[in-house]
């Protein structure tokens, strides 16, 4: 007889155990375990807090100019200086962080429901249905994505919710294809035979049997998403198609900032990159964490 | 089901073929056979002797092209030809499955005690969530698992081949199926642990009085367990009896032909080597005209036996043989 001690002295410690505990309770367990993604997870949630509580806890309001002031370095005054319009740069950056965190987790969640969803059901039922679906994902993939979102934005107009939209089409293509895969496999495992043989049905089977095994795949394409989406919006914003002023993102905020390469106001532009590292890289941490604490297999360290 | 005399299962003429580019494959021939309520039926044969395919008909999990004709009748109702969704509240329900590869057949993703809930939850057992778990701990407890109430929040991979191999036992009678089919469910283990699982199948069908059909390659295992066995060859049943009559009498040249393949602890080595049944199984795309065994078999005869499938015949009293020569091999005993 093969025992984890760890898991069986844990176990113990509820002597009344209740439905699905123990699965999410050994998932956060082994999660904490992962340092990084632990930290990842503060830095993540302290961003978050700073910059959807902006009205709260940015030190100016969003757009205060103090034209008289003009452009200052980082100070007690302002942690992170003044632009060349007087505003504080640090509430700038916690304003601008609203759009930019939720295009990139929307964008995620998004991308990451469609093309799952597309993917399993084009590897589970096979046949024309994968066929059509593949093909489509095939013609999402060919077509240059950059050139597509700046005629798209063009077209269409830069609203954030448009940004979202078209990264969110062209995103999902990945997910789909690598849900596609792996349901293609897992559905010749014999698990899947016993499902049916319990009498499961093939939408039971999709949601509660192969779903579960997909959960570290998924976990971790939300996080390459969310990065990726952030990356993107900056990248669009920055060539002037993204997020437009006076919304800004810092993506935008980037863009403005760039003309002040080899002028003692540099620091304008480390800010926002600096934000916008700690973020995809947090959220990547978080993406690796998952995966580990999500395989109920994974080495106990 | 009110009528004592009519079995719990009825195959009739049970037919199963594939469409291959090599031609029809034909891989379940002109089936039939009962199972009585409460009695264990051991299925033995060779691989591709059609015992799984079989089992799967049953279970009405064929892939869609293959064809399926014939009747399978469970208390009286007709399981050939059911839709997807009837078939399913009969699948887990009154006719569950042990397979024969417990870790493969485990959901690695989900605790023992959450697959043991599903088993229950896809047919809205009566109860709910909490009398499931209740269900499944004490399920664990009568497979013989020790400390049931923590193995039920532990992975498969936690477990040991024999135990995962209790945990599907556990899994397949949550519902009180009448019948469970247990296709090679010791194949893939160690032989003490062999031993360790068929006590246990035989201790589940003690409490619960359900019917088991035992499928497996081994006449050693269905010496120990079975009551009746049925011999399969080449998609068709060459003999069926009582367990102690298939040893003692055997009938069908097959029958013997396996019996004698194997070692025997009551006779001396320098009595010979091994004797093996020449030849091997006709391929399900050419399965030869006459009896399937002919080409193999040490009684051939041209008249009759490569014209005509011979019918099963009454050696005894609930033993029947499908030989043409059936008279000549009893009489030379």
């Amino acid at each position: 007889m093969s025992t984890s001690t760890g898991i069986v002295a844990a176990a113990a410690d509820q002597p009344t155990p209740t439905v699905a505990t123990g699965g999410a309770r050994s998932i956060l367990r082994r999660f904490a375990r992962h340092r990084l993604a632990l930290l990842g997870t503060v830095v993540l949630l302290g961003l978050m807090v700073a910059c959807y509580g902006a009205i709260w806890i940015a030190p100016s309001p969003q757009g205060a100019q103090d034209l008289v002031l003009g452009p200052t370095p980082p100070s007690g005054a302002h942690l992170l200086g003044t632009d060349d319009l007087g505003r504080d740069f640090l509430s700038e950056l916690l304003f601008a962080g609203r759009i930019s965190l939720t295009i990139g987790l929307v964008v995620a969640l998004i991308a990451t429901t469609v093309g799952t969803v597309l993917g399993a059901v084009a590897g589970y039922a096979g046949g024309w249905v994968d066929e059509v679906i593949m093909r489509i994902t095939d013609l999402f993939l060919i077509v240059p994505g950059i050139a597509v979102l700046a005629l798209a934005l063009r077209g269409l107009g830069s609203s954030p919710t448009t940004i979202v939209l078209v990264l969110a089409a062209l995103g999902w293509t990945y997910i789909a294809r690598v849900v596609r895969s792996q349901v293609l496999s897992l559905r010749e495992k014999e698990f899947v035979d016993a499902a049916r043989v319990i009498g499961a049905s093939t939408p039971r089977i999709l949601l509660r049997h192969l779903l579960p095994n997909l959960a570290g795949v998924i976990a971790v394409n939300i996080s390459l998403a969310t990065a990726a989406a952030i990356i993107i919006e900056s990248t669009l914003s920055f060539l002037g198609f993204g997020v437009q002023p006076p919304r800004t993102s810092w993506g935008n905020m980037l863009s403005q900032a760039a003309g002040l390469v080899g002028t003692d106001q540099v620091y304008l532009l480390y800010f926002p990159g600096l934000f916008i590292l700690l973020t995809v890289l947090s959220i990547n941490f978080i993406g690796d964490g998952l995966r580990d604490a999500l395989d109920p297999q994974a080495k106990q360290l | 089901m009110n009528d004592p005399t009519e079995p719990l299962l009825a195959v009739r003429d049970l037919r199963v073929v594939f469409d291959t580019p090599e031609g029809l494959a034909v891989t379940v021939d002109g089936l039939s056979f009962d199972v009585r309520a409460g009695e264990t039926l051991g299925i033995v044969g060779e691989s591709g002797s059609g015992k799984s395919m079989t089992s799967l008909a049953i279970l009405g999990l064929l892939p869609g092209r293959a064809q399926v004709t014939g009747s399978i009748r469970l208390r009286g109702r007709e399981l050939v030809g059911l839709s997807d969704k009837e078939m399913r509240e009969v699948r887990g329900n009154e006719i569950a499955m042990v397979f024969q590869d417990a870790l493969a057949a485990l959901n690695p993703v989900m605790t023992v005690g959450d697959q043991l809930v599903e088993a229950m939850a896809v047919h809205e057992a009566e109860g709910g969530k909490d009398a499931w778990r209740a269900r499944a701990v004490e399920l664990l407890g009568l497979v013989g698992i020790p400390s049931p109430e923590q193995r039920v929040e532990q992975y498969p991979h936690e477990f040991s081949g024999g135990m995962r191999q209790r945990v599907m036992i556990a899994m397949s009678i949550a519902n009180d199926p009448a019948v469970l089919i247990a296709d090679e469910p010791t194949t893939a283990l160690d032989v003490t642990v062999q031993a360790q699982v068929l006590e246990v199948l035989r201790t589940v069908q003690e409490r619960t009085g359900t019917t088991v059909i035992l499928i497996t390659h081994d006449l050693g295992v269905v010496a120990g367990t079975a009551d009746r066995v049925m011999v399969m060859y080449a998609g068709g049943t060459v003999e069926q009896a009582p367990v102690d009559g298939l040893f003692h009498d055997t009938a069908h040249p097959y029958t013997r032909g396996l019996l004698e393949s194997l070692p025997r602890l009551d006779r001396r080595p320098d009595e010979g080597r091994l004797r093996q049944i020449p030849g091997s199984p006709p391929a399900a795309t050419a399965l030869p005209q006459g009896c399937r065994f002919a080409p193999r078999c040490p009684h051939f005869l041209e008249d009759p036996c490569a014209r005509s499938v011979p019918e099963p015949s009454v050696v005894v009293a609930g033993h029947v043989a499908a030989c043409h020569r059936l008279p000549e091999l009893l009489g030379d005993r």
